[in-house]
C-alpha cells in the first residue's frame, strides 16, 4: 500500500488540478485554506480564490450567489460549520433552489482529534442528507476523493463532500476502480453477512473481513461511497444474497449510513441491520489514532457487529 | 429617466395587485409590500437592465427580494412588466399554483434567486455581483432589505464582504419602513444609526424618501457613479403605504385584509390613480 494521504489534501489537489480544466470553478473558503487545503488551488488560481472570513453563513450564500451566474462555486469550510452552523443556508439559499454550488467539508468525525467535540462533526451525513436533491458523498480514500471531485464538477447540482483531515492509506488504486456518483463498489464477496461502509471505515471493513475468514466466517464488503442518493439496488441484492448487514461508518449512528441504509431495507428486504459509528455520544480530545480505538471504529469493532447481525440471523 | 406619473400610475397598480394577492391568499405580508412598492417600480420600469422575453440573458441586471416575504409586491411588478399573466396574482400562497409564499427561482419567471429566510438574500446578491467582476460583465445586482432583516447577524457578514472586495457593482436598497412583526425596529432591537452604520463599514450611503421618485432615480444614478465601494440606499419608507388604515401599522405586517377592508383599500387606490390622471 502507498503512503497513507488525507482525503482532505487530496481534495486540495483535486481543485488544483481540474482548476486548470474548469475554468469556472471558483473557490471559497472561511479562514480555513492552509486545514481544509483550498489553499493548494489559493496559490495556483488566486484570482479565483475567496477568502470569506470567519463568516461560513454569507460564504454558503454568496456561493448560491455565483452559481446562478454560470460559475461552479465550491465552498469549504469544517464539517461543523459547514452541514452544522450553516445547515439553513444551505437547505434555503441552495438546496430548494437546487443551485450548483459544490459543499466541501473537511475535518469530519473524530478523526479530527485533538481539537475536541466541539470540532468533530459526527451529525453532518444526517443532516445534508435530510435536504431533497443534495448529493451526499463520504469518499474512502484520496483516489475516490480526488474523483468524486470531478464527478461533482461535472454533476449539475448541489452537492455535499466529506473529507478528513487524517491520512489514510489508498485503497482504491486497482486499474478497474471506476468512481459513479449513487454507485456502490463491491470490493468482496461473501455470503454470511455483508459490511457495508464509506470514508475512513471501508479499510477497516476489509481488515475485519479477513479477521474473520479467519474464524471461518465469509462477509461482503461494499464501499458505499454515496449516501445520497444510495444505491438500493445494490444494497438489496446484498440483502437478499447474505441476510445480514452491518454498517460501518465515522458518524453517528443515528442519521449517516447506517440509518440511510435501515430506511432503504425496512419497507423491502428487513433483514438485520447492525450499526457500526459513534453511538450517540460527543467527540473528545486525544490523538485521532488513540481516539479511533477509544470509540472502537476499528476492525475490531465491526467484527463485534458482524457477530451480532450473524446472532439474529439464525434466531 | 422615466415619466414619474407613469411610473407613480404602475406603482398603484401594483398595490392593487398587492391586495389582490394578499386578500385571495387570506394570507401573506401586505405592509412591507406597500412600503417598498415604489422602490420596486422605479427598478423595474425605470433601472433595471431586464428583457421579460429574455428572461436568462446572462449580461440582464440582477435583483434580489432579500426580504422576501414582501413578494406580493415583486410578483405584482414582475406581472406588471410582462413576466407572467397578472391573473396569477390571485392564486398566490394557494396549492398548486404558480406564485409560493416566498419568491421561488425555479418555477416563477423573472425571479433570480429564491429567498425568504431573512438575511441570505444580500449575501446571494454580493455573489452575483462578484460573477460579473470575475467575469468582467457590466450587469449590477441590486438587493432590497428589510430594516429589521438587518437585526440577522449574516447582514453584517455580508456588508462587511462587499466592501472588502470592492463590490461597485452592487446596489443595495433599505426599506426602512421601521415595522416588524413585533412593533417598532428601535423597540425591538435597535439597528439604528444605519446610514453611520454603514459609513464605517466602508459603503457609499445614500439617504432619501423611499416614496419620492425624484429622489430614488436619481439615488440609482449616483450609485452607478461611485467607484471602489458598494452604495446603500437607505429608503425612509412607510409601512403600509398608500392605504390608509394600513400605514405604519405593525399589525399589518403579515395580515390579510377581510372583504370590507379590502374593498375600501382598492376603492381608495382607484381614487388616487383617478386623480394621477389619464385612464
Amino acid at each position: 500500500m502507498a503512503d497513507k494521504i488525507a482525503t482532505r489534501e487530496a481534495y486540495g489537489n483535486a481543485l488544483a488540478e481540474f482548476g486548470a480544466v474548469y475554468k469556472d470553478i471558483v473557490v471559497l473558503d472561511a479562514d480555513l485554506a492552509e486545514a481544509t487545503k483550498t489553499c493548494i488551488f489559493k496559490k495556483k488560481f488566486p484570482e479565483r480564490f475567496f477568502d470569506c472570513g470567519i463568516a461560513e453563513n454569507n460564504m454558503f450564500c454568496v456561493a448560491a450567489g455565483l452559481s446562478t451566474v454560470g460559475k461552479i462555486p465550491f465552498a469549504s469550510t469544517f464539517a461543523m460549520f459547514a452541514a452544522g452552523r450553516s445547515f439553513e443556508q444551505i437547505r434555503n439559499s441552495i438546496g430548494y433552489p437546487h443551485l450548483n454550488v459544490k459543499i466541501c467539508a473537511t475535518h469530519a468525525g473524530i478523526s479530527v482529534g485533538e481539537d475536541g467535540a466541539t470540532h468533530q462533526c459526527n451529525e453532518d451525513i444526517g443532516l445534508m442528507r435530510t435536504i431533497p436533491g443534495m448529493v451526499v458523498i463520504n469518499p474512502s480514500d484520496a483516489v475516490e476523493a480526488k474523483a468524486a471531485v470531478e464527478a461533482v464538477i461535472k454533476y449539475q447540482g448541489p452537492a455535499y463532500l466529506r473529507f478528513g483531515r487524517l491520512p489514510i492509506s489508498i485503497i482504491n488504486d486497482s486499474p478497474e476502480y471506476k468512481f459513479e456518483i449513487g454507485k456502490a463498489i463491491k470490493l468482496a464477496d461473501g455470503v454470511d453477512a455483508t459490511i457495508v461502509a464509506n470514508g475512513m471505515m471501508v479499510e477497516e471493513a476489509l481488515i475485519a473481513r479477513e479477521m474473520l475468514m479467519a474464524e471461518g466466517i465469509s462477509v461482503a464488503v461494499v464501499n458505499m461511497h454515496t449516501v445520497k442518493p444510495l444505491d438500493t439496488e445494490m444494497l438489496l441484492a446484498e440483502a437478499q444474497q447474505t441476510g445480514a448487514i452491518v454498517t460501518s461508518e465515522e458518524h453517528n449512528i443515528i442519521g449517516g449510513l447506517g440509518s440511510a441504509v435501515c430506511e432503504a431495507l425496512c419497507g423491502v428486504c428487513p433483514v438485520p441491520v447492525v450499526r457500526h459509528g459513534i453511538e450517540d455520544v460527543f467527540g473528545k480530545s486525544g490523538p485521532a489514532k488513540e481516539l479511533i480505538e477509544h470509540y472502537n471504529l476499528n476492525a475490531r469493532g465491526i467484527v463485534e457487529k458482524v457477530k451480532v447481525a450473524l446472532s439474529m440471523k439464525l434466531k | 429617466m422615466a415619466n414619474i406619473l407613469e411610473l407613480k400610475k404602475i406603482a398603484t397598480d401594483v398595490r392593487i395587485g398587492i391586495l389582490d394577492a394578499v386578500y385571495n391568499a387570506k394570507s401573506g405580508h401586505p405592509g412591507g409590500a406597500l412600503s417598498s412598492a415604489d422602490l420596486l417600480t422605479c427598478l423595474y420600469f425605470s433601472e433595471l437592465n431586464v428583457d421579460p422575453a429574455h428572461p436568462e440573458d446572462e449580461n440582464r441586471d440582477r435583483f434580489v427580494l432579500s426580504k422576501g416575504h414582501s413578494c406580493p409586491g415583486y410578483y405584482a411588478v414582475l406581472a406588471e412588466k410582462g413576466y407572467f399573466n397578472k391573473s396569477e396574482l390571485t392564486s398566490f400562497r394557494h396549492t398548486g399554483g404558480l406564485l409560493q409564499g416566498h419568491p421561488d427561482m425555479k418555477t416563477i419567471k423573472g425571479v433570480d434567486m429564491s429567498a425568504g429566510s431573512l438575511g441570505q438574500g444580500f449575501s446571494v446578491a454580493c455573489g452575483m455581483a462578484l460573477g460579473a467582476k470575475l467575469d468582467g460583465k457590466i450587469y449590477r445586482t441590486y438587493c432590497i432589505l428589510g430594516d429589521g432583516e438587518s437585526q440577522e447577524g449574516q447582514v453584517w457578514e455580508a456588508i462587511t464582504f462587499a466592501a472588502h472586495y470592492k463590490l461597485d457593482n452592487l446596489c443595495l436598497i433599505i426599506d426602512n419602513n421601521g415595522l416588524q412583526i413585533d412593533g417598532k425596529v428601535k423597540d425591538v432591537m435597535n439597528i439604528m444609526p444605519y446610514s453611520t452604520k454603514l459609513k464605517s463599514f466602508g459603503w457609499h450611503v445614500i439617504n432619501i424618501d423611499g416614496h419620492n421618485y425624484d429622489e430614488i432615480l436619481k439615488a440609482f444614478e449616483e450609485a452607478k457613479t461611485v467607484k471602489g465601494k458598494p452604495t446603500a440606499i437607505v429608503a425612509k419608507t412607510v409601512k403600509g403605504k398608500g392605504v390608509s388604515f394600513m400605514e405604519n401599522q405593525a399589525g399589518w405586517h403579515g395580515k390579510a385584509p377581510n372583504k370590507e377592508q379590502y374593498d375600501c383599500a382598492i376603492a381608495e387606490l382607484e381614487e388616487y390613480k383617478k386623480s394621477l390622471g389619464g385612464k
